[in-house]
C-alpha cells in the first residue's frame, strides 16, 4: 500500500506500483485538473509539485511518489486565488485552456525559487510547457505581473 | 427570416432550418420554431418564464441564459456571441449565465469550422437580444399604461424617463411571456453608439475555471460506473485485423476485456478506423493492455506510400499541364514572346493538429440511446455518425459539449465519438476512449500536403507579364470519394483562385493527387500552402525586379476594385460576394499600414537580420504581417517582432481577437520551423512531441504586435486568417537576412533550426 498526501490529504493507493502520479489522480481521485497532453514528459500539461518542486506526473510513477507531498492546481488556492492564477486572468492568458494548469503550476514553482525572473529565465523555466494555441507572449506577461504581486 | 411563435407559453419546438435563403449573410441558418413537439432536453433558456428564442431565456430573478451553440476551443465564440445577445438585450453581463447547447438542429448550424461563428451569427444574435428586450419594453408600457416608444432600457430595467419609473428584467417576465414574439421588422436593433458589448468584448466566461482546473474538457467527463478504453488501430490507413491474440493482455491488472471494432466500409469519412479496442478500469490499464496485444495486420493497398515517392510524384505532375480552374489573357502567348522565365516549386509536408487535448470521448449508451459527453466541434455530425454506426435515430443521439483543449479542425470529424459508442453498447456501461499522443499523431486528418509550381515572366518595373501557378495536393474530399483527387472549389478558393493581383496574363491550374492517409482542415487549410508558394514567389520575383518588396506587392495587387469572379468557381467562404466582395484596396490598405507599423524601410538590420512581408486574404479578412527575424552562424532562427494588421470587418471582441492573431504567429511557428509528418510503407512515422515538434515559449516573438483596422464592414473571420501571411512573411525574412531562399517547409530542411 502506497501513502501519498494530495493537496493536504492522505491518500492510500493499492494498485500497481509502476502507474504514473498523473492516471491516479485523474482517474482515481477525479483530480482533473492536471492534464493529460503526451504521457511521457514533453508537454508540460500534467505539472504538479511534489514537495514544493514541479514535477512531470506523467512520468512520475507512484512507487517513486510515495510518502511525498502532492500538490496540484486544485490545492494552490490560499484565501482565494493564488498570485499567479489572479495574474493569469489579469492578463488574459488561456485560450482553450488545456495546458493552462500546467503552465500555473510550472510558473508557480519558477516564482517560488526566484523572486524575479529575468526574461530569459522565463523562457528557461517555461520551455517544457507546450501552448499549442500560442499563450506564451500572455505567460510571459503574467509570469512578471504575478513576480511584481508576490514581492 | 423564420416563422416564430411563442415557445414561453410551453409550445416546444423541432428543428427545422432554413438553409437556403437570401439573408444578408449568406449561410445563415436561424432556426425556426414550431409548436407540439416536445424536446429531448430543455436547456434552462427553454424552461425560463421569457423564452422568447432558442438562444436564450430570462428568469423572474433576472438571471438571463444564453446558449452557447457553437464549441469553445480557445476562440472565446462562447463568450463573444453570447456578448451580442447580452448587448442587444441590454442586459448585464453580471447576471448572465451561459449554458452550452447540446447537438441539435433548432440551433441551426453548430459546425465550428472555418472561422464564421461570429459572422454567421451575429445578426440572428443581434435579433435574439431585441426580442427579448422588444417583449420586456411591451410588458412594462401596459403595466405602466404608456406607449412602448417612450419607454427605454437600462442594464437589466425598462424605464419610463417622463415618470421616472424603472422595473427590472426579472419582475416583468412573466407578463412579457405573454405578449406574441415580434417580427423582426418591428425590432430596432441598437445604434453603434449605444453598444455595451459590441466592439469593446470581454474575457472569457469561463476564464476563472481555466485558471483553477475547474474547467472540464473531454477528457475530464466522468460518469459513475464508466470504465476506459484505449484502441490499437490499424497502422495503415485501410488495414485490417487478421488475428490477433490477447493472452497477454488480459492478465495486465485493471483489464476486463478486448474489442474488436470493425474497419471502416471505404470511404473513411468519420467512421472509425477499426481495430482492437481495451476495457480496463482506467486509461494506464488500457494502454498497457494495448501494449500486451498481438495483432497481425493485412495493411491493405496503402502499404505502398512513402512520403519521398510521393513528393517526386507531386511535382512531376505540377511540372505538366493540370485542370485549368482560372484564366485570364493568354499566358502561353505570354511566355512564347520570350524574356527570362522565373521558376520554383514551393512544397508543404502533411500537418498534424496536436491539440494539446489528444482526442477523446465518453459515452454512455442506455434503452437503445447513446448520449454522448465529447469535445467536438460539431456535435451534429456526432448525432450523424452514432446514429448510422449504431442504427438508431439520430434524436436518440444526445450529444453533449464540453470544452475542447484545442481542437484545430481535428475536432470535426468525430470518429473518436463513434468508437466509444460502439464500445459502451458491447460493453453495456458507460465507456471514455482515451487516445495517446502517438494516437492523436498517428491517426490524424492531416493537413494535405502540396506541391506548387509557379513560373512568371517580368515586363518594365518587373511586373510580371505572365503568370502561372499550379498545385497539386491530395484533397479533402478524398474522405468522401475515393476516387477525389482534384481540389474541389471550396479549397482552391483558398488563396488560390483568388489571387489578388492585377495581371494581364494569369493561368490557375490543379493537378490531380490520390490520398493515402485521411485529409482535413487545419487552422488557415489550404491558405497554408497557397499562400506561402504565392506570397514567397512574390518576393522572389520582387527581388529579381530590384523593387522594395512593399512597393512590388502593392503593384502586383494593384489598384483599389472589386475582384470580378465570373467564370471562376469561387464559393467566397460560403459568404455572399454582395456583402463581402473581395476587395484589393483593403489588401492594400493592411499592406501599407503594417509597413508604416513596422518601420519597413526606416530600420536598420544587421547582418545575419532582416525582415519580410506578406498579404493574404482568407476566410473574408484581411491581414498583413511583417516578421523581422535574426540568424547566427549556426542557422538558428530568432523573431525579435512581428507586426500584423488585420481587417476583419466589425471586431465584436477585440481582446479576443488580438489573441488569435498572437496565437496564429505561434501556430505558423510550429507549422514553418518543424512541422512535417511523413509516411514509411504507409504509417506514419512520427508519434509525439519529440518527433513531432511544435513551438515553446523560447521558438516565439519577443514583439507580436497586433493592429485591428476600425472598420463598420460585416464581420468576418479571426481563427485561422493570421497564419497564411505569418509563414510566408517569416519565410521571406529568412530570405532578407540569409540569402538563402525557403521554397520546402519546414526550414528544419534547410539546416534551419
Amino acid at each position: 500500500m502506497i501513502q501519498i498526501k494530495v493537496n493536504g490529504t492522505e491518500q492510500s493507493f493499492g494498485g500497481e506500483p509502476e502507474m504514473p502520479l498523473l492516471w491516479y489522480l485523474r482517474d482515481v481521485l477525479g483530480l482533473t485538473g492536471s492534464k493529460f497532453g503526451c504521457g511521457v514528459g514533453l508537454c508540460g500539461a500534467c505539472t504538479v509539485h511534489v514537495n514544493g518542486q514541479a514535477k512531470r506526473s506523467c512520468v512520475t510513477a507512484m512507487r517513486d511518489a510515495a510518502g511525498q507531498e502532492i500538490t496540484t492546481v486544485e490545492g494552490i488556492e490560499m484565501n482565494g486565488l493564488h498570485p499567479v492564477q489572479k495574474a493569469w486572468m489579469q492578463v488574459n492568458v488561456p485560450q482553450c485552456g488545456y495546458c493552462q494548469s500546467g503552465q500555473i503550476m510550472q510558473a508557480i514553482a519558477l516564482l517560488n525559487a526566484k523572486k524575479n525572473p529575468t526574461g530569459k529565465e522565463i523562457d528557461e523555466a517555461m520551455t517544457g510547457n507546450i501552448c499549442r494555441c500560442g499563450t506564451y507572449q500572455r505567460i510571459r506577461m503574467a509570469i512578471r505581473v504575478a513576480a511584481e504581486a508576490m514581492a | 427570416m423564420s416563422t416564430i411563435e411563442n415557445v414561453s407559453r410551453r409550445k416546444f419546438l423541432t428543428g427545422g432550418i432554413i438553409a437556403a435563403g437570401a439573408l444578408v449573410l449568406g449561410v445563415r441558418y436561424t432556426p425556426r420554431l414550431l409548436a407540439g413537439a416536445t424536446l429531448p432536453h430543455n436547456s434552462n433558456a427553454d424552461r425560463a418564464k421569457l423564452n422568447p428564442s432558442v438562444y436564450l431565456g430570462i428568469d423572474p430573478d433576472g438571471t438571463v441564459w444564453i446558449m452557447a451553440t457553437r464549441s469553445e476551443m480557445g476562440t472565446t465564440s462562447r463568450t463573444t456571441l453570447p456578448l451580442v445577445v447580452a448587448d442587444e438585450l441590454d442586459a448585464d453581463w453580471n447576471r448572465v449565465k451561459i449554458e452550452q447547447a447540446i447537438g441539435d438542429k433548432r440551433y441551426g448550424d453548430q459546425f465550428t469550422d472555418g472561422s464564421h461563428s461570429i459572422r454567421s451569427f451575429y445578426d440572428a444574435m443581434r435579433e435574439a437580444g431585441a426580442t427579448a428586450r422588444f417583449m420586456l419594453i411591451q410588458a412594462a408600457a401596459k403595466q405602466w399604461e404608456v406607449p412602448p416608444a417612450e419607454c427605454e432600457t437600462a442594464l437589466h430595467f425598462v424605464v419610463h424617463p417622463s415618470t421616472n419609473r424603472k422595473s427590472g428584467y426579472g419582475e416583468l417576465t412573466k407578463a412579457a411571456a405573454k405578449f406574441p414574439i415580434p417580427k423582426p421588422e418591428e425590432l430596432k436593433l441598437k445604434p453603434k453608439s449605444a453598444w455595451r458589448y459590441i466592439g469593446k468584448g470581454h474575457t472569457s466566461y469561463d476564464l476563472e475555471a481555466l485558471v483553477t482546473g475547474k474547467a472540464i474538457y473531454g477528457m475530464d467527463a466522468r460518469l459513475d460506473g464508466m470504465v476506459y478504453a484505449s484502441v490499437e488501430h490499424p497502422p495503415v490507413l485501410g488495414g485490417k485485423v487478421k488475428s490477433f491474440d490477447d493472452k497477454e493482455t488480459l492478465k495486465v491488472a485493471g483489464v476486463h476485456q478486448t474489442i474488436p471494432i470493425d474497419p471502416y466500409q471505404p470511404p473513411p469519412a468519420f467512421q472509425p478506423l477499426g481495430g482492437i479496442a481495451v476495457i480496463a478500469d482506467n486509461s494506464w490499464a488500457a494502454f498497457q493492455g494495448r501494449k500486451k496485444l498481438n495483432i497481425s495486420w493485412d495493411n491493405g493497398p496503402n502499404e505502398s506510400y512513402n512520403s519521398d515517392a510521393y513528393k517526386n510524384e507531386l511535382r512531376e505532375t505540377s511540372h505538366n499541364p493540370c485542370k485549368v480552374v482560372r484564366n485570364v489573357g493568354d499566358t502561353d502567348a505570354a511566355f512564347a514572346k520570350g524574356g527570362k522565365v522565373y521558376e520554383a516549386d514551393y512544397y508543404v509536408p502533411l500537418l498534424a493538429h496536436a491539440s494539446m487535448e489528444p482526442v477523446v470521448a465518453l459515452a454512455d449508451f442506455k434503452d437503445g440511446k447513446a448520449t454522448l459527453w465529447v469535445p467536438t466541434q460539431s456535435p451534429q455530425t456526432v448525432q450523424d455518425i452514432v446514429s448510422k454506426e449504431l442504427g438508431i435515430p439520430k434524436e436518440d443521439v444526445i450529444c453533449h459539449v464540453t470544452l475542447l483543449g484545442g481542437g484545430f479542425g481535428r475536432k470535426s470529424k468525430p470518429d473518436y465519438c463513434a468508437e466509444a459508442a460502439i464500445l459502451s453498447k458491447k460493453v453495456g456501461r458507460p465507456v471514455k476512449v482515451v487516445w495517446t499522443r502517438e494516437d492523436d499523431i498517428k491517426f490524424d486528418y492531416y493537413n494535405a500536403v502540396a506541391s506548387m509550381y509557379m513560373k512568371a515572366t517580368l515586363g518594365q518595373n518587373g511586373k510580371p507579364t505572365a503568370w502561372l501557378q499550379r498545385s497539386v495536393f491530395p484533397p479533402i474530399p478524398s474522405l468522401f470519394d475515393v476516387n477525389a483527387v482534384y481540389g474541389d472549389p471550396s479549397h482552391l478558393q483558398q488563396g488560390w483562385t483568388d489571387i489578388p493581383y492585377d495581371l494581364p496574363n494569369l493561368r490557375i491550374e490543379n493537378g490531380p493527387a490520390k490520398a493515402h492517409v485521411r485529409i482535413g482542415w487545419l487552422r488557415s487549410v489550404a491558405n497554408i500552402y497557397h499562400g506561402f508558394a504565392i506570397q514567397c514567389f512574390t518576393d522572389e520575383l520582387a527581388h529579381a525586379a530590384g523593387r522594395d518588396q512593399v512597393d512590388y506587392l502593392l503593384d502586383l495587387i494593384g489598384p483599389p476594385r472589386t475582384i470580378d469572379f465570373s467564370g471562376v468557381q469561387y464559393p467566397n467562404y460560403n459568404a455572399s460576394l454582395e456583402t463581402y466582395p473581395w476587395e484589393t484596396g483593403r489588401l492594400r490598405n493592411v499592406t501599407q499600414m503594417v509597413a508604416e507599423k513596422s518601420g519597413w524601410g526606416k530600420r536598420k538590420h544587421a547582418k545575419g537580420s532582416g525582415v519580410g512581408i506578406a498579404a493574404h486574404r482568407c476566410f473574408l479578412t484581411y491581414v498583413a504581417t511583417v516578421v523581422e527575424v535574426e540568424v547566427n552562424d549556426q542557422g538558428e532562427v530568432r523573431i525579435p517582432r512581428v507586426d500584423t494588421v488585420v481587417d476583419a470587418g466589425l471586431v465584436v471582441n477585440p481582446e479576443a481577437t488580438r489573441a488569435q492573431f498572437e496565437g496564429a504567429v505561434v501556430f505558423g511557428t510550429s507549422v514553418a520551423r518543424t512541422g512535417e509528418i511523413t509516411a514509411t510503407n504507409g504509417v506514419i512515422n512520427q508519434s509525439n512531441f519529440q518527433d513531432y515538434p511544435v513551438a515553446r515559449i523560447t521558438d516565439v516573438p519577443d514583439q507580436t504586435n497586433v493592429t485591428i483596422v476600425e472598420s463598420d464592414t460585416p464581420p468576418a473571420g479571426i481563427g485561422e486568417p493570421g497564419v497564411p501571411p505569418f509563414i510566408a512573411a517569416f519565410c521571406n525574412a529568412i530570405f532578407a537576412a540569409t540569402g538563402k531562399r525557403v521554397r520546402d517547409l519546414p526550414i528544419t530542411k534547410l539546416g534551419f533550426a
